[in-house]
């Protein structure tokens, strides 16, 4: 099952390197990991997707909470939250086919950023699973390179109190 | 947050401190934290350090090799209660305290390490003896940090010494530039502490306490098992009350020996792969473990699956991560083993449960530590035993990593806490003759004992010149078997006795201990095991006795890889020795 974690550390070198370790020394699974500022310059975000059961995610809350540079914890497991993803992503578009992909690209809400002669390239900001019914729409015209960040959340305002240590 | 000082400092004007280097700055800070001792070793880019340290008040033991110095700065924190404090240059310096600040790791001990570091505008280039010093201890250090402005130098040493010893402690190293030791700054007021990130619950929540007590208080066959963490927060008075007051069975792990006194009737000893049968048992059957500074370590529970199958657990520990690592508790209680061992006997009822003692003497009737005392040859316990008695279990004793520490923990009767060092998570071998030197130091009249083994001690005897430079009056007593004898009993147990690359031609060690200019002594017979314990006693130079033991004794009972722990191996043996 896969668990977000929401974390933020002290916005020091070596710190994304302690997190990352320590997943891997521990056996940890990781899906995805997202680093970025915050509006406190002392402090980055780290949003951790992480898979495992329960008793997997309460040790790797745990032990990101033991490293010193680690200043608060959120599990939104079970919380109401906003969770999304970017894409950019390299759609063949022969000229038959461009009207298709445009309006695929309509329908789910994307953005074209740029156009070739034989691709466009579509910004997709969305949750995972509306991201990869994206993917699948678009696979059979041909996918010529895509890249993603990491999942991104924040709790539902009403909720944002859940969770914290 | 923590206030470091009294005074209230905010008022205090800054211009009247001086404008210091960072060398001196590191050397006042020291002091300022109360370093009376430290241990380290020489090396290009920490020359400016160590010329401030030429003339400072702080006495300064070098080893032979960095590795050495960090178990010396172990062994000072763990029979002090101290921070040790190790210095090393950049690279094979920094490099070399890997395996001491593995063993400070897992065995919780607070250290702090200063490592000098190549200049800041040199650092990633592999300049020369470049090593990316805090990538390299991350893992094994409780917190690391490298200083790249000269601003940040004197509150990141406050903050590793307050690291490292509070909560569960551990070492804490410091990665120094040689520009940063030279650069100039004002020295700076002490204040508050403030990591937003680190803020250790000393306090167990009253309502788990209380929940835990009336847990103790329902129980018929409840288990005490104390581990380290008891000692490291000077808990075994309260240790001892609660376990009186509840009325209680104690086991201990190896690193929480000492903490209960083992010649009480109600000290079951030590648990686990090597533990004592009745300790074994009594974990098996009991309705209640209460865990206090322990955690559940697999050389402790065997296989988890059918660990204490009957029980409940409480964990009692600093560290959060610890409580439902290994063991689903039903009962967790973060907070410091004092705190919480002095809350939980104010709530806790004598009850007499006649049928669990009376099965746990039966138990220890049964099945007491044994081995062939009548053999002529002379029996690696018989020796540990005599070195008891000759001590009265007053000495502190340090080990290195074997048969002969899981004999040394078995055969000693640990009475006093901080009075046994070993290396029990990692198990580095060489551990004992520098942590003892570290003890030595730290506690001048007390006698302290290395009781190694000789691959053990093959690998750090170069410190005995150390010993012998600071005439630091150690003794070592060599359980000289010439194999790496647990791994030949495993060889013997589980590969059918093909003993792959498990013996060593070892040196005459009494002869080496001459060349070094210590005293040396060998002990060929049974009939001169005890005056050669006399002898060594009274010697007032590091002194070692070489004890050519029974080659092929084994450690038992043992507790097979993979099985239960009341499915102990070697009782039987027991019975033909009865």
């Amino acid at each position: 099952m896969k668990h977000i974690i929401s974390t933020l550390v002290q916005n020091k070198p070596g710190v994304l390197a302690h997190v990352a370790g320590m997943f891997a020394a521990r056996a940890f699974n990781i899906d995805s990991l997202a680093v970025g500022r915050t509006d406190d310059p002392g402090l980055s975000r780290m949003t951790i997707v992480v898979i495992g059961d329960d008793k997997v995610v309460e040790q790797v809350r745990k032990q990101l909470a033991k490293i010193i540079d680690v200043v608060k914890i959120q599990d939104f497991s079970g919380k109401e939250v906003i969770a999304r993803d970017l894409m950019l992503m390299n759609v063949c578009t022969p000229p038959e086919k461009r009207a298709e992909v445009l309006a695929l690209v309509e329908m789910f809400k994307a953005k074209v950023v740029d156009i070739g002669q034989k691709f466009v390239m579509v910004e997709f900001s969305a949750s995972e699973d509306k991201i990869e019914s994206f993917i699948d729409a678009c696979r059979p015209y041909g996918i010529k390179n895509m890249v993603r960040t990491g999942t991104v959340a924040m709790a539902r305002l009403s909720q944002a109190t859940g969770g914290e240590e | 947050m923590k206030k470091l000082s009294s005074a209230d400092n905010s008022t205090q004007s800054t211009s009247t401190l001086p404008i210091k280097s960072g060398a001196e700055i590191i050397v006042a800070t020291l002091i300022e934290q109360g370093v009376e001792t430290m241990f380290g070793y020489p090396g290009g880019v920490a020359l400016p350090l160590f010329d401030k340290l030429y003339d400072a008040p702080i006495n300064f033991i070098i080893p032979r090799h960095e590795q050495g110095g960090c178990h010396m700065a172990d062994g000072y924190a763990r029979a002090s209660g101290k921070t040790g404090v190790v210095l090393t240059t950049s690279g094979p310096g920094a490099c070399n305290l890997v395996t001491g600040l593995a063993t400070a790791m897992m065995d919780s001990v607070p250290l702090v390490a200063l490592t000098a570091q190549v200049r800041t505008d040199l650092i990633g280039n592999d300049a020369f003896q470049e090593a990316d010093t805090t990538g390299i201890t991350r893992p094994i250090t409780k917190h690391n940090m490298i200083i790249k402005d000269i601003k940040d130098l004197q509150r990141s040493i406050r903050e590793a010494f307050y690291i490292a010893s509070t909560g569960r402690p551990g070492p804490v190293l410091i990665d120094i530039p040689v520009d940063i030791e030279v650069a100039k700054y004002q020295m700076q007021p002490l204040g508050e502490i403030n990591l937003p990130g680190y803020k250790p619950q000393e306090k167990g929540h009253h309502r788990q306490i209380k929940m835990a007590a009336e847990m103790i208080n329902k129980s018929e066959r409840p288990v005490l098992y104390a581990g380290g963490g008891v000692i490291t927060d000077n808990a075994s008075e309260e240790l001892r009350e609660f376990a009186k007051k509840a009325n209680l069975p104690v086991t201990m792990t190896l690193l929480g020996l000492g903490c209960f006194d083992q010649r009480q009737p109600h000290s079951l000893d030590m648990l686990g792969m090597h533990g004592t049968a009745y300790a074994n048992f009594a974990v098996q059957e009991c309705d209640l473990m209460i865990a206090v500074g322990a955690r559940f370590d697999d050389r402790v529970t065997g296989k988890l699956k059918t660990f204490a199958p009957n029980a409940k657990f409480i964990h009692i520990d600093i560290d959060p991560s610890s409580i439902s690592k290994n063991i689903n508790v039903n009962i967790p209680v973060v907070g410091s083993a004092k705190y919480t061992l002095g809350e939980l006997t104010k709530e806790v009822e004598y009850k007499e449960r006649k049928a669990w003692f009376d099965k746990i003497a039966d138990w220890k009737k049964r099945y007491p530590l044994r081995y062939d005392a009548k053999s002529t040859n002379i029996k690696p316990q018989y020796v540990i035993e005599q070195i008891c008695e000759a001590t009265k279990s007053e000495a502190i004793i340090v080990t290195g990593v074997g048969q002969h520490q899981m004999w040394t923990a078995q055969f000693y009767k640990h009475i006093k806490p901080r009075h046994f060092l070993t290396s029990g998570g990692l198990g580095t071998m060489g551990y004992g003759l520098p942590a003892a030197i570290g003890a030595q130091i730290a506690m001048p009249g007390a006698t302290v004992i290395d009781i190694d083994g000789d691959s053990s001690f093959n690998m750090t005897m170069n410190e005995l010149c150390t010993a012998v430079q600071y005439e630091l009056p150690i003794k070592v007593c060599i359980i000289n078997n010439g194999y790496m004898g647990m791994v030949r009993q495993w060889q013997q147990l589980f590969y059918g006795k093909r003993y792959s690359k498990s013996s060593l031609r070892n040196p005459e060690f009494a002869a080496v201990a001459q060349a070094f200019g210590a005293v040396g002594i060998t002990v060929e017979k049974k009939s001169e095991v005890k005056s050669a314990i006399a002898k060594m006693l009274a010697e007032k130079r590091p002194c070692l006795v070489d004890f050519k033991v029974e080659r092929e004794e084994n450690v038992w009972p043992m507790v097979a890889t993979g099985k239960s722990l009341h499915e102990m191996d070697g009782l039987d043996i027991f019975d033909s020795m009865a």
